[in-house]
């Protein structure tokens, strides 16, 4: 998101943290998880200005803000690419070839687990389990369940996303 | 069986509050309404619900403290966070039917005497968080949720509350600190979140499943519901078996089916005519199985008598071509990645434990690695902050008992013999 339109939102002191949502709550603090994916959503990641936006609206402490965003792992703490491929590895997904996959992606699109590919397509993250061990094994890509992926179809599935 | 907590979920119109009306939806909270709070407690109690989050506490014992406790408001939580590797059995509650659980919470709700509920969904299911927000929203228009419940004077107000990816947020206290909007690190117990939990008010913590068998229990009674299943432990239970079986998905049995009977009946046996070699039985922390120890009783009173768990009823089969070096391996690897970093013990101490499966699975396994391994694990058991500490251990423990051969040839032969 760009950053004038920013200073303008924030001038609402309830971009992050909506009333609707703070309603749902005795506390401001307990709006933090939301509020933060919230500032994922507009600033692209968790910058340290976008912590400091949400701890400013919050009036959270700053480190614990931080704290908060790097405790968990779906919280983007850099800048990641226009897809982001979440792939299990936990153990029904590894004994159906996960791990294959993982080498599959990298040599296909140049991204390494952990990492962004250089044209900024493509992040990958390994996952623990996903919910999905039935029909392993599994991924994510964005907010897409892929199920019963295979060496042949994964490359189908992700050239999908441009 | 005919199944309840899995009704109709081929339906295309399962999630629909229409359809679930149509199928006799909602007629236990307008059952369990006008009855005294007490009884309904009573009832669970004499169901003998036993929670199915994993550590099978009884349900109505735990309604009676929280019950007991005179602060208001009191919060009823329902545990979606369902991280267990292994385990997506509250899956298609929530994303197939999940009128099902807004139901029995608001019963659970009205037993309880809270006004406010939240459904602490992990945020690996984007697919669960849209479909449970849209029944929410139909189930507020018809008055099943609000400041009138069903003009019965009742309020109760339903929100969900999206996890950030972080397994520990399971536990109970560790979801209370998450739902508190602060870092997921598991409290010191007691105090017991029954009277001091979410914002230090009286809260219930209780899994999807475990709240979804209440319209049951209302609708049949206890009498009947306790004939379901196991005796001490009764109740339909979902069951959710992946890894090497022909038809692997969650299945809806009567609890206390026996873990070989799920196998070999209900998923067809293992893959590809294969030879079994060992099972996880529920969920990757609990102990695991070789293939001739599988005749047991799935519940929560039989499998500590057979050297296990149920835990989530989290079933993962595998056949004769896996190596249980490198399982082990990667269920530390796990535990490592998700401890909290509170205590010293699990925090160090998986780490650890990882280093030295790896040189095994490496081949670089020194002749004294096994006896190492059992001895880290015997000093995280019993010392650490939370049980993740208790099911690192436990995996190593039961891995090595079992299977200590094949440890030892990782060593001898100086490399994965698969
Ligand atoms: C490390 C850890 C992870 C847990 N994860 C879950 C979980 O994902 N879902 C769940 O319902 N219970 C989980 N539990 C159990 C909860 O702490 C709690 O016992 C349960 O939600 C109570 O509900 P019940 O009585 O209905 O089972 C976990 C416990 C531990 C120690
Ligand atoms: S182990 Fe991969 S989805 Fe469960």
């Amino acid at each position: 998101m760009k950053k004038e339109v920013m200073q303008n939102d924030l001038d609402n002191k309830s971009l992050f943290s909506p009333v609707s949502l703070r309603k749902r709550y005795p506390t401001l603090q307990a709006t933090l998880l939301p509020a933060l994916y919230e500032a994922q959503k507009r600033f692209e990641w968790l910058s340290l200005e976008a912590l400091e936006a949400v701890s400013k609206e919050l009036d959270v402490p700053k480190a614990t803000v931080r704290g908060v965003a790097t405790f968990y792992s779906m919280y983007k703490k850099h800048p990641m690419g226009r897809h982001l491929i979440q792939l299990c590895t936990n153990i029904s997904c590894m004994l159906f070839g996960a791990e294959r996959l993982v080498d599959i992606i990298k040599k296909h699109y140049g991204v390494e687990a952990g990492k962004t590919s250089d044209d900024g397509r493509f992040s990958l993250v390994i996952m623990e389990c996903i919910g999905a061990c039935g029909t392993a094994p599994a991924m994510l890509v964005n907010t897409d369940f892929h199920e019963n992926l295979t060496e042949e179809n994964i490359i189908k599935i992700l050239d999908e996303y441009k | 069986m005919n199944k309840t907590l899995l009704a109709n979920i081929d339906d295309p119109r399962s999630a629909d509050l229409d359809f679930y009306e149509q199928n006799g939806g909602y007629e236990s909270l307008r059952k369990a309404l006008p009855m005294d709070p007490g009884v309904i407690i009573e009832n669970v109690k004499n169901a003998n619900l036993r929670g199915r989050g994993g550590a099978g506490f009884p349900t109505g014992m735990k309604w009676t403290f929280a019950s007991g406790d005179p602060k208001f408001p009191k919060y009823l939580v329902c545990n979606a966070d369902e991280g267990e590797p292994g385990t997506f059995k509250d899956r298609p509650i929530l994303e197939k039917n999940p009128h099902i659980l807004i139901e029995g919470m608001a019963i659970s709700a009205h037993a309880l005497k809270s006004d406010y509920g939240y459904i602490y969904l992990r945020g690996e299911y984007p697919d669960a968080r849209v479909i449970l927000e849209q029944a929410i929203d139909q189930a507020y228009e018809k008055k099943y949720l609000g400041d009138n419940v069903m003009g019965s004077g009742k309020k109760f107000h339903l929100s969900v509350h999206v996890g950030a990816g972080a397994y520990i947020c399971g536990e109970e206290t560790a979801l209370i600190e998450s739902l508190e909007g602060k870092k997921g690190q598991p409290r010191l117990k007691p105090p017991f979140p029954v009277s001091v939990g979410a914002w230090g008010l009286p809260t219930i913590v209780n899994n999807v499943e475990t709240l979804s068998n209440l319209p049951l229990l209302i609708r049949i009674g206890p009498e009947q519901y306790a004939a379901i299943g196991s005796p001490e432990c009764p109740g339909p239970k979902l069951y959710s078996v992946s890894g090497h079986v022909e038809r692997p998905g969650v299945l809806e049995l009567p609890m206390g089916t026996s873990l070989k009977e799920i196998i070999y009946e209900h998923c067809g046996g293992i893959k590809g005519g294969k030879t079994l070699k060992a099972v996880i039985p529920g969920g990757i922390s609990t102990p695991v199985l070789p293939h001739d120890k599988i005749d047991c009783p799935m519940d929560f009173v039989n499998m500590p008598k057979h050297g296990s768990m149920l835990g989530s009823g989290a079933v993962i089969v595998m056949d004769e071509s896996v190596c249980m070096v490198k399982v082990c391996l990667r269920a530390i690897k796990f535990f490592e990645h998700e401890s909290c970093g509170k205590c010293t013990p699990c925090k160090d101490g998986t780490g650890w434990l990882r280093r030295i499966l790896a040189r095994i699975e490496q081949g670089e396994g020194h002749k004294d690695d096994i006896d190492l391994l059992v001895s880290i694990a015997g000093n995280i058991a019993g010392k650490t902050f939370c049980p993740l500490g208790d099911g690192t251990a436990s995996v190593v423990q039961n891995f090595v008992k079992h299977f200590r051969a094949e440890f030892e040839s990782h060593i001898t032969g100086r490399g994965c013999p698969f």
